[in-house]
């Protein structure tokens, strides 16, 4: 039998194709890294080489955890990112299944609101986002990111959830009913599994523009305690010299916890797909 | 002692009224079924009797006790799902004690009853399986198991075998009917196969358009339907409706006469044209043209008959129905 599986050629070239893609999506990070262990010279000289005992150094890295307070900033950035996303995807949820399990007057209008914010970037009201947190006293506080991050974060999550949580069965809630669940264990522990995938899509989406983002922590949080580590790392980038060893590092350190969360999302999403959990 | 009575039960969504004053009873132990054609609202009044859907107006009693207020589990039934409704991210086990669970039993009384539903069911090498890895008729036995768990008063069943096979679907039908011989507890079936309802009930309610139309054993629906609808309904092939004209000039009426109840003879009084004929061994159905009307005869055991070959058909009076115009039986 022929099938897709067993058919030899297109499974080569099918490979071969996501090989290559996967080469193109890696090298930039690959050419941070080895770079990041080079001296300045070595880097622009032959900035594709890998490190050898020559130009092999570790003085960027020194730079970073000598200068500045990279540790707080990884750790502000660890929490800005981590609490925006819980609340994201908490808030969002419940949203979500209110606007797909309950019939209410105003219950597309409110949708329809909820989804305002896709089509209007945050940052057109950063005037106003600042006056109110100079206004309620949190500015220079991680709480200013994080609130502005969930407001940033809720009409996509909003969105994408409760497309999926209209796949969820009635069928299933009302098990769940006659069961002895409450709403909020139907809630709890019927739809949030089932949805999981779109949580992790959700949290996918999110995280990188929050861990990224220099704006906000720029305007809203720039004292030296708050800093979060994508402002942080701007001081090796001057006007007129930039201090490519103590750049590259920094990047380079800066992509392991992102990688870590999505691996552990990816995982979600791919368990989801596998087992057509939304039935 | 009556397990559940509804009294005057309406339940409209927006304009439309989906069920029209529903009264019925229900008897400890009795197995009741609901047909009627898609749309009729089985679905809706099992929903209403369950708790999950509230009555516009009316009063839903279970064992003597209004229970208008009372939430779905603590009405003391247990509905089986048309969907199976089986939560997915939960094995067999856990997807059978979920309720007990809630319900706060002891480890042992939920052990108990988990071992005695699936041995009854035959579950016993798939509690560990999630319901992803299960056959349908398997899926089915677990919808089930999760029901008998919980030792109700009242089960309730939404077309539970319209997902199966048709072999599958006999069997389960045959483990239905021997489970409210073991379990003596009443049970409510919704269905839209009339051959389910016929073999399975003690009492066959049938539903149109919300309204219900009769209530009454197999027997006496097929022997004695009430109106146009039920005896077009309860039979297969269905109930022959003709102008009564045709045998008597000038009669208005309609006239009736099941297939079974036509037969091929000289002196029959109507005269047809066979259009085609299904052998199934055991019987013969001829489908044939009379006039602007197609009627179905049904005759047992195996007979020869052309496609287009004249026929002469007969009926005896006392196996015949008559309806007035507006449906109501006549006679
Ligand atoms: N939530 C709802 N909102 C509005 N109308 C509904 C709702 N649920 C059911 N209906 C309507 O009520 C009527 C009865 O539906 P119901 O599901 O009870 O039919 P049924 O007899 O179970 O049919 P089937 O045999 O196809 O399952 C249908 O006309 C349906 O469109
Ligand atoms: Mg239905």
């Amino acid at each position: 039998m022929r099938t897709a599986r067993t058919h030899f050629p297109s499974a080569v070239a099918m490979h071969g194709a996501l090989l290559l893609y996967m080469l193109i999506a890696l090298f930039p990070i690959f050419v941070i890294l080895i770079n990041s262990f080079k001296k300045r010279k070595s880097i622009f000289r032959e900035p594709l080489a890998l490190p050898n005992s020559d130009s092999f150094s570790l003085i960027g890295y020194k730079t970073v955890m000598e200068q500045g307070d990279f540790f707080l900033y990884f750790q502000n950035s660890m929490i800005v990112t981590v609490v925006s996303l819980f609340f994201i995807l908490l808030f969002g949820a419940m949203a979500a299944y209110a606007l797909s399990e309950y019939r209410f007057r105003g219950n597309l209008l409110m949708g329809l609101y909820l989804a305002l914010g896709i089509m209007i970037p945050i940052r057109i009201g950063t005037v106003a986002i600042l006056e109110m947190m100079v206004a309620t006293g949190l500015v220079n506080t991680l709480w200013a990111l994080i609130l502005v991050y969930i407001a940033q974060g809720l009409p996509l999550a909003v969105f994408i959830l409760s497309e999926f949580m209209r796949q969820v069965s009635d069928d299933l809630k009302n098990a769940g009913r006659m069961d002895g669940l409450s709403e909020y264990q139907i809630f709890f522990r019927l739809v949030l599994p089932l949805v999981r995938p779109a949580m992790a899509t959700v949290a996918v989406f999110n995280m990188i523009p929050i861990w990224n983002d220099l704006w906000f922590p720029l305007i809203l949080a720039p004292g030296e305690e708050v800093k979060t580590l994508t402002l942080g790392s701007q001081v090796f980038i001057g006007q007129y010299v930039t201090n490519w060893n103590a750049v590259l590092s920094a990047l380079s350190m800066a992509v392991i916890p992102v990688l870590i969360l999505y691996v552990i999302f990816s995982r979600q999403l791919i368990r989801g797909i596998t087992s057509g959990a939304v039935k | 002692m009556t397990a559940l009575s509804l009294k005057g039960l309406n339940k409209s969504f927006g304009k439309v009224q989906v069920l029209k004053d529903i009264n019925l009873d229900v008897d400890d132990g009795e197995f009741v079924v609901f047909v009627g054609p898609s749309g009729c609202g089985k679905s809706t009044l099992l929903r209403v009797i369950a708790g999950l859907e509230e009555a516009s107006s009316g009063d839903v009693l279970i064992g003597a006790e209004n229970v208008n207020a009372t939430p779905p589990s603590k009405r003391g039934i247990a509905m089986v799902f048309q969907s199976y409704a089986l939560y997915p991210h939960l094995n067999v086990r856990n997807n059978m004690t979920l309720a007990l669970k809630q319900e706060k039993q002891t480890k042992a009384v939920i052990e108990q009853r988990v071992a005695k539903a699936t041995q009854m069911l035959d579950l016993q090498d798939y509690l560990e399986r999630f319901p992803s890895e299960l056959s349908g008729g398997q899926r089915q036995r677990v919808a089930i198991g999760r029901a008998i768990v919980r030792e109700p008063k009242l089960f309730l069943f939404d077309e539970p075998l319209s997902n199966l096979d048709a072999a599958l679907r006999m069997n389960t039908r045959v483990e239905i009917a021997n489970l409210h011989r073991a379990l003596d507890a009443s049970m409510i079936y919704v269905t839209h196969d009339q051959t389910e309802a016929m073999t399975l009930a003690d009492k066959i309610v049938v539903l149109n358009e919300g309204r219900v139309e009769q209530v009454g054993s197999p027997m006496q629906l097929y022997n004695n339907p009430s109106n146009r609808f039920v005896a077009g309904f309860i039979g297969a092939p269905s109930m022959n409706f003709l102008p009564a004209d045709l045998i008597h000039k000038g009669d208005t009426r309609t006239l009736g006469i099941r297939p079974e109840d036509l037969f091929l003879s000289d002196d029959g009084v109507l005269s047809a044209t066979a259009l085609h004929v299904e052998a199934l061994g055991a019987d013969t159905n001829i489908i044939a043209q009379l006039g602007e009307h197609q009627i179905t005869i049904r005759l047992f055991g195996q007979h020869s008959v052309a496609d287009g070959e004249s026929l002469k058909i007969g009926f005896t009076d006392e196996k015949s129905f008559y309806f007035d115009s507006n449906g109501s039986r006549v006679h």
